[in-house]
């Protein structure tokens, strides 16, 4: 190993290898040079400064490593450094995403915005109530349709399909999974309006078409569950002459629980953020609508688009209600997920993992 | 599970009602499905009827035909998320790699986790940001390459003034797929044969030469219908496209002007709230081009990865 390099450095065990420190010189070294650059330029820019530094870095690295430790380690190097930024670079935009949303968003998030709808409201002034209120009655709908669904469906998979029903039934939930959420919005739609006339707007619409979205999601999550618990468990309960669905009832479902409830979460978490569908089949309005048959809903990601996309005089307290609106939808999405996730660690039983 | 001493001729086991209900029950869900995506389908169908036996001329816009309505529709559906899929699937492989392989051990959850919440922030909020932030973050840069690069048709002058181009809705959509892409790849990378990975590690490989002699091509076939997924969503995304996109109704390929050619979905999504009558049918009739092609697109990623599960049981 030591040959490779071809160089006469005295034969010690770290010959042929850059110290350890090197890389960071480098790094700092080039950071140091580009800065220098970016100034006598005249144009100092932070992004514009991180990016080619990172690359003369890279460049740099490379070459020194080429010449002491050989080409093998240098592209060892190179490719560390690439796969590095990648996983930075993907980090920016959630940054920003965070940082910018936090920001602009803090400006209405304020008692008015929880507390009151849009109705006769021009300008500044207003909230989201509404929209906060149909959001919550669509995804309480949808969950009531999909959980059960997709629950049982699992069930059918996991423990009684055989053959060919069973294989079809798992491709097209597969398949489900990638139906894009607007057609799934133009299936609610032309549902409806085949039966209620055309142009019809309904809660309940924007409840099916997110159910669409969800079950798929819902049966994925809790057969993996199922899947987890030990057959030695299922076994045991029908060795003492329990019925078999007893057995799934008493038994294979409590030790499954917590994860099918974290999974259930997790696809409420998925849908409550879906806009397109709800803009197609719910509609939007300014008012209160608490019945989900009749008349249009508003909801959060409806009204976060529609306060962005139809501004009237004083657009600033338009966009400022679409950032607050975004950052509400945000915090539930992540109280979500995070709750979610407790529910998984505290209630899961040990055998689970 | 099944028990063969149960199912004896002789002494017939018992059926329960509780049994036959519950079994039912969990049959009729599953078959529920089947039929939900078969009407999904045919209430589709039915819907769009009217947009292909119309006069063409009462569409909106009076195109000459259907198809010449759909079609720049359809170049654009499929150029956007190319776009976004050039970006995000090596961005994806080094993200999964990084955290695979790369990262200290105890981080690797944690920094996965990470990675997950790109996929938890709905696609309104990035439809804001992208208009709010990328967009005029990235207008110098488009007009750095239309002033150096004019010659390529991609960046073809006059350049957009507000960065709310194609190539900004690409980057949006490849920063939506990343998260589903490299947590698929991530799951691949880590079933690669810990054997295969210390044996070429023992032979003298060094990190990047362990990860492409053993890692990569063992999950080839995952990263391919990895990135099919991705493409499935990309091609249906809606709202970021419907908000960043300038739209006109013509294909180009130019990456840097401020008409681009719009998508199927954002379409949909800005025209259906106005439309009624015949454009309602035409929308609804490009919906089911856009299900027949994600349908596509999936059932091609699942054949491949289904077709691997039965590989890899073999060893």
């Amino acid at each position: 190993m030591v040959a490779t390099t071809g160089t006469s450095l005295p034969s010690t065990l770290t010959a042929g290898k850059l110290p350890k420190m090197v890389p960071l010189y480098v790094l700092l070294g080039a950071l140091a040079v580009v800065t220098l650059v970016f100034v006598l330029m005249g144009a100092p820019n932070v992004a514009g400064i991180l990016v080619v530094g990172v690359i003369v870095y890279g460049v740099a690295l490379y070459v020194l490593s080429l010449a002491i430790e050989g080409s093998r380690k240098a592209k060892d190097r190179l490719v560390t450094i690439l796969v590095v930024s990648a996983f930075l670079l993907a980090l920016i935009p959630l940054i920003s995403v965070a940082v910018t949303t936090a920001i602009n968003g803090a400006a209405r998030f304020d008692v008015p915005f929880f507390t009151e709808s849009m109705r006769n409201v021009v300008g500044a002034g207003g909230g989201a109530l509404h929209a906060i209120t149909g959001t919550l009655l669509i995804t309480l709908a949808t969950a009531i349709i999909s959980i059960p669904i997709g629950i049982l469906t699992a069930i059918y998979l996991v423990e009684y399909g055989r053959g060919a029903l069973a294989r079809g039934i798992t491709f097209l939930v597969d398949v489900m999974t990638g139906i894009p959420s607007i057609v799934a919005g133009l299936f609610a739609y032309a549902l409806l309006s085949l039966f209620l006339g055309p142009g019809i707007r309904l809660g309940i619409g924007g409840a099916i078409a997110l159910s669409v979205l969800m079950i798929p999601v819902v049966v994925r999550s809790t057969e993996e569950m199922l899947k987890l618990v030990p057959n030695e468990l299922r076994e045991a309960s029908l060795a003492l002459g329990v019925p078999k669905y007893l057995t799934i009832i008493k038994v294979v479902l409590p030790t499954s629980m917590a994860g099918i409830i974290t999974g259930s979460m997790i696809a409420v978490a998925r849908v409550i953020g879906e806009t397109a569908p709800l803009l197609l089949i719910a509609g939007y309005t300014q008012s209160m609508n608490y019945d989900l048959f009749s008349g249009r809903m508003m909801t959060l990601p409806v009204f976060v688009y529609n306060q962005y996309a139809i501004q009237g005089v004083d657009s600033q307290a338009y966009t400022d209600r679409a950032w607050t609106g975004a950052l509400a939808l945000i915090l539930i999405v992540m109280a979500l997920n995070l709750i979610a996730r407790l529910v998984a660690k505290i209630f899961s039983p040990k055998i689970a993992r | 599970m099944t028990t063969p001493t149960l199912d004896r001729k002789k002494d017939a086991p018992v059926v329960r009602t509780g049994d036959r209900l519950f079994r039912g029950s969990t049959l009729t869900a599953g078959i529920l499905i089947l039929v939900t995506l078969a009407a999904v389908a045919i209430f589709l169908v039915a819907e769009s009827i009217p947009a292909f036996t119309e006069d063409p001329a009462k569409i909106k816009g009076s195109p000459s035909s259907f198809w010449a309505y759909v079609g720049p529709l359809v170049f654009g559906t499929i150029w956007v998320a190319f776009i976004a899929l050039l970006i995000a699937v090596p961005l994806s492989i080094g993200v999964a790699l990084f955290i695979t392989h790369y990262a200290p051990r105890r981080l690797a959850q944690t920094l996965g986790y990470v990675v997950d919440l790109l996929a938890a922030v709905p696609s309104v909020v990035y439809g804001l940001w992208g208009i709010s932030v990328l967009a005029p973050a990235v207008q110098p840069i488009y007009s750095w390459l239309t002033d150096n690069f004019g010659w390529l048709p991609f960046f073809a002058a006059p350049v957009s003034g507000t960065g709310r181009t194609v190539l900004t809705v690409g980057i949006v959509l490849a920063v939506m797929v990343l998260p589903i892409i490299t947590a698929l790849s991530r799951e691949i990378f880590l079933q690669t044969p810990k054997l295969h990975e210390e044996a070429a590690l023992a032979l003298g490989a060094t990190r990047w030469e362990m990860i492409r002699i053993a890692v990569l091509p063992f999950g080839r076939p995952g990263i391919v219908s990895a990135s099919m997924l991705g493409l499935g969503r990309a091609l249906g995304e809606t709202m970021a496209v419907a908000m960043i996109l300038s739209p006109g109704a013509f294909i180009t390929w130019a990456l840097t002007q401020s008409q681009n050619t719009n998508t199927i979905a954002a379409n949909i999504a800005l025209n259906f709230p106005e439309s009624h009558g015949l454009d309602v049918s035409v929308l609804i009739a490009t919906g089911l081009i856009l299900f027949v092609i994600t349908f596509g697109v999936n059932f091609i990623a699942r054949a491949i990865v289904d077709r691997r599960k039965a590989f890899s049981g073999a060893n």
